[in-house]
């Protein structure tokens, strides 16, 4: 459901994706179903250890294994001038040493699953025999998978040289694996608290979990006698992982090609780099192209999940509601090295709220687990899922409706929040009256073991780098090049805002991701930024197929320039003629007359833009709790989202229903099993259970739109603030359920169980 | 070492021979032999059901049938059920109703519930997520499928 009226010809409207065919067809190419000439299967041996030297490898028996045609270690990559220099890959910023060194390890194993060495072959099963012929022998080392443990002063130490921050004040200086401390203060906490009628102060904790997209990491390459290297693989950032297979290869950006190919789901999980220069090297060394793809196990394992963190949340209120101050404290797991989004999180556990006085310190602090990576909203579920969990029950002491304290105390236009950003024009509060008003919240809920929930949830999104070109063809369609990779949908949403400055429909909007030489710079399909950057890019590129289409029209009728407008119903008027008439070109007639006026024109544009369009989402949900089992069951869910404007309605209902479904399974049953010696427990898609089809229920969605001011077609951004608000929903409707709260990811039937007998014993 | 083995089998209606290695999952032959990359790995343990083909009228996860076993019978997968050019009635209503954002899943979903409306024309909407619980979708909460089957079955059940 969209609560506001269509105001435009395209946008807004729900066409068939252009890529739609190929993928219910078996057409579309993704990463692992790439097939090139004289291929060999790449495959990689992991770290059966969590922390561990390396003492020796031996690789000569794989190597003489029939059939195998190359194996490398860490000791094949090029050296780097200065490994410990701080550097991009991609959008993420670290030392060179720590990049190529997840890639894979060369001193030290620093989580199960770390790669150590990898082979190609003729056939993917003597690559996996080959695997069982390198001996590698280990020294195992002290170990350390929590976060608190890890910030002991005795904790083992995972990166050495690292000095535990000054800003902590005690023990500063000191070998650490604390590696970023992150602290905002507005206005003056002490005397916040001392106005409080009441404060509420607890504890939270939530588990590494994955973001479990279906389609395996897989890189595949081919590196040529003049040194230059094509990529295929399966990313979120084409032109990310360029830069990054350039860096760890030492070779020139415009040496290394990324080649586009479908990707199947990343969340935020396939931005860093894991194979690629790993099948370029085994390329180089075998002289034939070489394909990487992932098992499952590898996948969990041994890719970037979300962290575990450990957080702890005060609030405190006037009797009316008024919430006076706020305090945070959020340790956040980086994994091996570093990665965790502290700063994120810092920024976003309490902008959902006015609070005149707030203080936030977050850790991010080295264990023996993966690195992790981006995960929708990265940073943002964990400490909204705390905060929120506070402000609910701060409802529930004041007795006061939930969605009534979120709107009294709401963040609007000019709100700071703790890290000194003001808001401009937000949909916080559109967002909760529509909550307030849907069906769903006006509904009655009876039975007993039942309880409805409510929560919020903020999220940036950003903007950044994109490309686009335009070419007219001579029938009046277009083409138009992209370079973000189209995870769900925005092929078309983009080709939408084309066809909508054009003035065309977007059937005629021929929409195609290109390779990196073939597009402007652009960023990763990350940060809800593709069809907002993306979009505007088309704008431009449209905007300027507009200007050289009023030139040739000038051109034609032998006419001033300034005589000539293209029209936003796509027609393009000049000067009455000799004889009185109006002049006019259709979108279709001018294209049909450039090859005999001068040629075909292209429109291009690259776009940088800055600014974003923060989002904000309240979820309402109704579950029953079986009070034997401690199973949740969800009978109703509504996820209401400003999303600026929806470019397609379809696929952003899409993202919030995805996003909500991904923040149930993160709530209720996802989680990373470790045993004490750091192995992962629940490595299959069996044990590491993702929601199924059975799992939930229809997710109805409501878009209250409040456009973006600083979007040409409103845009905000869609597909991260989805999966904020399911887990404080959730914490919320079981403790209207059975009057428990769970203060601890995931709220599964163990958990409930153990709280509840606990509860009675 | 490998050893090959010919397989012969029907596929997509076309009778074929193939060379497969002993160890080959029929996913793997499917993928790495024949060409037929429209079926997906997402597990390679029966998981997920993102390789899911209908083998001899039943719907099985590819990744767990060796491609040996497969000798002399009939498999339908992704790229078998749009006749020429035109798309069954399944494949539109996903398109219509936006019922896959990434799409890898889309193949086995699309066999999986091929496989339900054979044999049950008018499910419910229970009766779809049972069926479906066996595929996992990452992306899309599961609605816009179980809508788009349910058009399906309005549409041109029995």
């Amino acid at each position: 459901m969209v609560t506001t009226e269509r105001r435009y010809k395209v946008v807004g409207t729900r066409p068939i994706r252009h890529d739609g065919v190929d993928k219910v067809t078996g057409r579309a190419q993704y990463g692992a179903d790439i097939r090139l000439p004289g291929m060999l299967y790449g495959r990689m041996l992991r770290s059966p250890h969590a922390h561990a030297r390396i003492k020796r490898i031996d690789t000569s028996k794989a190597a003489a294994l029939p059939g195998v045609k190359a194996v490398i270690t860490a000791a094949d990559f090029p050296p780097d001038e200065d490994e410990e220099r701080v550097t991009n890959f991609g959008p993420f910023v670290v030392k060179f040493r720590w990049y190529r060194d997840n890639l894979m390890a060369s001193d030290k194993v620093l989580y199960q699953g770390h790669a150590v060495a990898a082979v190609c072959a003729t056939d993917q099963h003597i690559a996996e025999d080959a695997l069982r012929l390198i001996k590698v022998e280990y020294e195992l080392l002290p170990l350390v998978l929590d976060v608190r443990d890890a910030m002991l002063d005795d904790a083992p130490i995972l990166q050495e040289g690292v000095k535990a921050p000054e800003s902590m004040g005690q023990g500063a200086d000191k070998p650490s694996n604390v590696n970023m401390h992150i602290h905002h203060e507005v206005g003056d906490v002490e005397a916040g608290f001392g106005e409080a009628d009441v404060i509420i102060e607890r504890e939270f904790e939530t588990t590494m979990v994955h973001q479990g997209y279906i389609e395996l990491q897989n890189g595949s390459a081919f590196w040529n006698k003049d040194d230059e290297v094509t990529i295929w693989t399966s990313t979120q950032g084409n032109f990310g992982m360029r830069d990054t297979t350039a860096k760890i290869l030492q070779l020139p950006v415009s040496k290394v090609k990324v080649s586009p190919v479908e990707i199947g789901g990343g969340f935020g999980g396939k931005i860093h780099s894991y194979l690629e220069p790993i099948a370029a090297l085994l390329s180089k060394k075998s002289g034939r192209p070489v394909k990487m793809y992932m098992s499952r196990t590898d996948v969990l394992q041994g890719t970037g999940p979300t962290c575990g963190t450990y957080d702890r949340i005060k609030i405190g209120a006037k009797k009316d509601g008024t919430i006076v101050a706020a305090e945070a404290y959020l340790a956040y797991e980086a994994g091996a090295y570093m990665g965790a989004p502290i700063m994120p999180g810092c920024m976003a556990v309490f902008a959902p709220y006015k609070i005149p006085h707030q203080r936030v310190d977050g850790y991010e602090v080295f264990v023996n687990k993966p690195r992790v990576s981006a995960y929708r909203a990265p940073g943002a579920p964990a400490a909204e899922y705390a905060s929120e969990c506070v402000i609910d029950e701060l409802a529930e002491k004041l007795d006061m409706d939930p969605i009534e304290l979120r709107l009294q105390n709401a963040s609007v236009e000019g709100t700071t929040r703790a890290d000194g950003y003001k808001f401009g024009i937000i949909g916080n509060v559109a967002v909760l009256e529509a909550a307030k008003n849907s069906p769903h919240y006006r509904s009655e809920l009876t039975g007993e073991n039942r309880g409805r929930g409510v929560a919020s949830g903020f999220w940036f999104n950003i903007g950044q780098e994109s490309g686009a070109i335009v070419a007219v063809n001579a029938d009046g369609t277009v083409s138009l090049s992209l370079g973000s990779p189209d995870i769900g949908g925005t092929r078309v949403a983009i080709a939408m805002q084309l066809a909508e400055t054009l003035g065309i429909t977007a059937q005629d909007v021929k929409p195609q991701i290109v390779d990196t030489d073939s597009v402007g710079y652009t960023f990763v399909t990350g940060g809800s930024r593709t069809a907002f950057a993306g979009g505007w890019a088309a704008h431009e590129a449209a905007l300027d197929v507009r200007r050289l289409l009023e030139e040739r029209a000038a051109a034609i009728w032998e006419c001033e320039r300034a005589d000539v407008a293209y029209g936003d119903d796509g027609v393009i008027r000049g000067p009455k003629d000799e004889d009185g008439k109006e002049r006019s070109f259709t979108f279709k007639e001018i294209a049909a007359q450039l090859p005999d006026t001068g040629g075909r024109v292209t429109g291009r544009a690259d776009t940088n833009k800055t600014s974003s369009g923060p989002a904000f989402a309240t979820h309402i949900v109704d579950v029953e709790v079986d009070p034997e089992t401690g199973k949740v069951e969800i009978l109703r869910y509504t996820a209401v989202q400003d999303p600026g404007i929806a470019i397609h309605p379809s696929y952003v209902e899409g993202q919030v229903q995805g996003g909500a479904a991904q923040g149930i399974g993160m709530a209720l049953n996802e989680e990373y099993f470790y045993d004490d010696e750091g192995h992962l427990l629940n490595s299959s898609l069996l044990d590491y259970r993702t929601p199924t089809a059975l799992d939930l229920p229809m997710i109805e969605t409501i878009l209250a739109e409040v456009p973006n001011p600083g979007h040409p077609y409103g845009v905000r951004g869609v597909g991260e603030v989805p999966i904020i608000p399911p887990a404080p929903a959730l914490h919320a409707a079981i403790n209207n359920a059975i009057g428990v709260r769970m203060n601890k990811l995931p709220m599964s039937p163990r958990a409930i169980l153990e709280k509840t007998i606990l509860a009675e014993e | 070492m490998t050893t090959r083995i010919v397989v012969r089998a029907t596929i997509n209606g076309e009778e074929m021979e193939f060379l497969a290695d002993e160890r080959d999952s029929l996913l793997e032959a499917l993928r790495e032999r024949v060409g037929l990359t429209g079926t997906k790995e997402g597990c390679n343990d029966g998981n997920c059901g993102a390789c899911s083909v209908i083998l001899d009228g039943r719907l099985v996860n590819s990744c767990l049938v060796m491609a040996a076993e497969v000798n002399e019978s009939e498999i339908t997968t992704v790229e078998g059920l749009a006749r020429q050019e035109e798309l069954i009635p399944l494949q539109q209503t996903f398109l219509e109703e936006a019922a896959l954002q990434c799409g890898i899943c889309t193949p086995g979903f699309l066999i999986a519930a091929k496989a339900l409306l054979d044999q049950n024309a008018t499910p419910s909407e229970q009766e779809i997520r049972y069926w479906l619980a066996g595929n996992l979708c990452r992306c899309t909460g599961y609605d816009k499928i179980v809508r788009a089957v349910l058009r399906t079955a309005a549409e041109n059940g029995s």
